[in-house]
């Protein structure tokens, strides 16, 4: 019997045969003679192979029925930001050293992985202004996620607190992970008191609606009822803003997305993880430390790996295992290439555009701002008309429009401005805005 | 050197950290100017004032990343055996086509008929992934294997709960079992029992149908096992969960070695979950990203994480949109799973098609076999039986000469290849765990057999080469005690003086 060609496979006819001699069977199906009789070889119902070109062509069909960013205009935000990424970034990433590696287990052929670890949790922490940071996790929502069950770990409470702007979406994966273990999740308003027995205040900053929270009035409100201050962080703002380890924060995790992901339609990201130290041993995923070798030779490994799950099973102190090395490569090396100003550049074009946007459309018959406060580079909008309709008039003129929003806001659409949008582009969603508002 | 000397006077100059490296005033790329008026910024109180970052410019960067990349092994430059984990070549068109601007630059949140392609995309591998593995639905939302697991025995845990028996909470788990396992059950609140493997390497079915009773919500079992061997009393195993009122749950690792020779949906699991980045061939990064798409039985398809990718039949055109099970245990991440990957592991099943794919888990498993075959005089199995498509290996013969497994592994780092998984599975001596992968040639298996038994042989001759390993990489050794003991996890500014 021949077996079909694929061009990932090198193994020959005359190979084959060879390997079956040396085994001691006569042919591959002995090999799998363990299945039982009756379920051996299905029909494998799949499409016929397709070569690489015809594969290219495919995909690239597939592609063209996508409308992405880079098309034309688009302010959509709400946790995957656009941004623009240096060329550095994909010319590091596709080496196939870093791309092919798995998880450094063998310290002394992957010192490469694991020194841009190590300076992930370095620069993590940096930006946050945290004590310490693990080697990441998988998004912002289920590192929130993670943090609120690290709350309850460390205080030994069951309830969790969190302010009203926080993500749907985040809380939807809180209450996930949380609900199995009967940990009651409620929300509160800016100047609430926390209910008895919090584990923690979950405050994402700034909100969802892109506005900043008063951290120190709700780190106060955390710490007066003995719970935790847990932040979940947009990390450009962090350059931009007073970052929220200055604030008294006890864990800061963050979506990585914006530090030179691309949006990929929704993933891989990477969650960042802080705390601080004083809660170390109770954080979950990878840490790398830095060390010696027998020589002396400054080296880095893996550490305080009796928390994890392969060495303490169902007593770990969570079931993940990967850190998204790929992504926290990407995030080193944007902020290595966009260094302490470009950072600072980038949240300043993105605060600098979004109200200079803010104030024409707050100008616009029809439209207002319904939230006071100090924003970033998202913020609320209420139109005269349902924004789904909206949004369908502005894709007719090329523009992707804001986040629908009216469970929150009546008619609320919620829109982001960043560096990549130029001034052309934001009057442009300006003069849509004022048409589709008469139409 | 002293235990309080500072380890970065030590190091070398390609070794030292972005801050030590940063100058202030070099910048590694240039942004535009602000095009439209200024807004003053809000109090100082509220801003930032030090930002410490590191200060490089681009050649620097490029430098500094590309030599610290020549410090790893990888799939691409080395043979990595790394049992359990699959490290299959992976293929360079799948991220090509992952990289088009119409993948790489979608915004998750753009509006349905503006996704049409991504949505199109996620469908049809939702359908791919239940016709491999013989379920009937699929959410690609989960984001790796331990993420699968979680949504898989949360799926359990809402089943019995949805049918008022929300007092099972027993799930059993296989001693042989990765830790994920346990680590997830606990995370969905069970109360986990481990069973035994007899001396084939097989579930004790005898503990298995004793530890079967009222309280039991499941069993999360891999298949083949991590001692690579298929559970030959697979039937009886699955009809015994069920009889007591549980589920089955597939650990879906180990699926390069059924693709084609057999379905788990037809030996009775209830929910699994698939590692895209071991068995469709995705990159394994470094230690991520991966993805954990979870596939269900009838059972327990309403129970699937949310989003799931649906067709919307009213429509002739076909017209996909992202939908919420009716029973959904919820929501796993803010999205709708690793689109990236997703993208890969779709190229790859459309490059190989079913007979493709067949033809992988045959020569998966044919390599296995023939490593074992090669090796099986100078080391001890695990079990002495046929494998799937890893063997294990145990050193307990040569640790008689003083060389453990560690020493082994760490010695084949100076054969040029990356060392196979140690020490597990837990229930096996001094366990090395070797999966080649169906992408290896012959030659390339017979090099590391070759290398395999010339230190079997430096075991009894010259021990102290071995135990010493390795001799030839960056670094040797390194002091993991002094890590553990004292933290250093992050740069801090040098100390003065």
């Amino acid at each position: 019997m021949t077996t079909p060609y694929t061009p990932y496979t090198p193994n020959t006819d005359a190979d084959r045969q060879a390997m079956l001699k040396a085994i001691g069977v006569s042919s591959v199906a002995d090999l799998f003679q363990d299945i039982p009789a009756a379920y051996r070889r299905p029909p494998l119902d799949l499409p016929s192979p397709l070569s690489e070109l015809e594969l290219r062509r495919e995909l690239e069909a597939l592609a063209a029925q996508n409308r992405h960013a880079g098309m034309g205009p688009s302010f959509l935000g709400a946790g995957a930001y656009n941004h623009f990424v240096p060329a550095v970034s994909q010319a590091i990433i596709s080496r196939g050293e870093f791309l092919t590696a798995y998880t450094p287990y063998q310290a002394e052929v992957s010192q490469g992985t694991l020194q841009v670890t190590y300076e992930l949790q370095s620069l993590t922490c940096q930006l946050l202004d945290m004590e310490v940071a693990n080697a990441g996790m998988y998004e912002g929502a289920s590192a929130l996620a993670e943090a609120a069950l690290m709350a309850c770990r460390v205080t030994h409470r069951y309830r969790v607190a969190y302010r009203d702007t926080l993500s749907p979406a985040y809380r939807a994966v809180v209450a996930t992970y949380t609900a199995p273990h009967g940990i009651g999740l409620y929300p509160v308003g800016p100047r609430d008191a926390l209910k008895p027995d919090t584990a923690c205040l979950i405050v994402q900053h700034p909100n969802f609606f892109g506005y900043l929270e008063d951290l120190a009035i709700l780190g106060k409100t955390a710490h007066d009822a003995g719970a935790l201050l847990v932040v979940s962080a947009d990390p450009t703002a962090a350059a931009l803003f007073k970052a929220p380890g200055g604030y008294g924060a006890d864990i800061v995790t963050a979506e990585g997305q914006p530090l030179g992901i691309p949006l990929s339609f929704g993933g891989p990201y990477i969650g960042l993880f802080t705390c601080k130290s004083q809660y170390l041993r109770q954080m979950p995923g990878r840490i790398v430390g830095r060390t010696v070798d027998t020589q002396g030779r400054t080296a880095y490994v893996l550490t305080l790996q009796t928390r994890e799950q392969h060495i303490r099973r169902e007593r770990a102190t969570s079931n993940i295992c990967t850190s998204e090395a790929l992504l926290g490569l990407m995030v080193v090396v944007y902020l290595a290439t966009l260094g302490k100003q470009g950072l600072r550049q980038v949240a300043e074009l993105g605060y600098h555009k979004a109200h200079y946007a803010a104030s024409l459309i707050g100008k616009l018959p029809g439209y207002n701002l319904p939230i006071q406060g100090t924003f970033f580079q998202e913020f609320a909008v209420q139109c005269p008309r349902p924004p789904r309709e909206i949004n369908a008039a502005l894709l007719e003129r090329g523009i992707i429009g804001g986040l629908d929003i009216s469970d929150a806001y009546p008619n609320g659409m919620l829109l982001c401005v960043t560096e990549m949008n130029t001034r052309e582009e934001i009057e442009a969603l300006v003069k849509g805005l004022a048409e589709i508002a008469g139409e | 050197m002293t235990q309080d000397q500072d380890p970065r006077s030590l190091a070398t100059p390609d070794r030292q950290l972005l801050m030590d490296r940063s100058v202030p005033g070099r910048r590694g790329v240039r942004l535009p100017d602000l095009d439209v008026p200024a807004e003053p910024l809000p109090d100082a109180s509220l801003l930032r004032d030090d930002l410490p970052l590191p200060e490089l410019s681009q050649p620097e960067v490029v430098r500094y990343f590309t030599r610290l990349s020549q410090l790893n092994y990888s799939i691409d430059t080395q043979f990595y055996p790394l049992g359990s984990c699959t490290m299959k070549y992976n293929p360079k068109i799948n991220d090509q086509v992952a990289s088009l601007p119409g993948m790489a630059n979608l915004h998750p949140l753009a509006p349905p008929e503006a996704a049409q392609g991504a949505l199109k995309l996620m469908h049809r591998l939702q359908t791919y992934l239940c016709e491999a593995s013989g379920m009937s639905a699929a959410s690609l939302a989960t984001l790796a294997g331990a993420q699968g697991e979680l949504a898989g025995v949360l799926m359990i845990r809402a089943y019995h709960r949805s049918r008022d028996d929300a007092a099972r909470r027993v799930m059993l788990i296989p001693d042989s079992a990765h830790g994920t396992n346990p680590a997830s059950a606990a995370m969905a609140g069970f109360e986990v029992v481990s069973i035994p493997s007899d001396s084939r390497g097989n579930m004790d079915l005898a503990a298995l149908r004793k530890a079967a009773g009222p309280g039991l919500a499941g069993l999360m079992l891999t298949l083949p096992s991590t001692l690579g061997l298929f559970e030959t009393s697979i039937l009886e195993v699955c009809e015994a969960v069920h009889h007591a009122g549980g589920l089955v749950y597939g650990d879906g690792a180990n699926m390069n070695a059924l693709l084609g020779q057999a379905k788990f949906g037809d030996l009775g699991f209830d929910v699994i979950h698939i590692n895209l980045h071991k068995t469709f061939s995705t990159p394994h990064g470094g230690g991520g990203p991966g993805a954990g798409p979870v596939c269900a039985g009838p059972r327990l398809a309403p129970f699937l994480p949310a989003p799931v990718v649906e067709e919307d039949a009213s429509t002739s055109s076909g017209s996909y949109r992202l939908a919420t099970p009716p029973q959904s245990i919820g929501k796993v991440g803010a999205f709708h799973g690793n689109f990236g990957v997703l993208v890969r592991a779709y190229a790859y099943i459309r490059s190989l098609g079913g007979e493709g794919l067949r033809a992988v888990s045959e020569d998966a498993v044919l390599n296995a076999n023939y490593l074992q075959a090669r090796l099986r005089d100078d080391y001890d199995l695990a079990c002495e039986r046929l494998c799937m498509h890893e063997v294990v290996l145990s050193a307990n013969r040569q640790k008689k000469q003083g060389v453990k497994g560690l020493d082994i592994a760490k010695r084949l780092l100076d054969y040029g290849f990356h060392a196979p998984t140690m020490y597990f599975p837990l229930i096996v001596d001094e366990a090395l765990m070797i999966e080649p992968t169906e992408t290896e040639s012959k030659e390339t298996l017979d090099a590391f057999a070759d290398a395999m038994l010339s230190i079997a042989k430096e075991a009894e001759e010259t021990p102290d080469v071995v135990r010493n390993a390795p001799h030839t990489t960056s670094v040797s050794r390194l002091d993991e005690a002094r890590a553990a003991r004292q933290p250093d996890l992050r740069w801090r500014p040098r100390p003065l003086g």
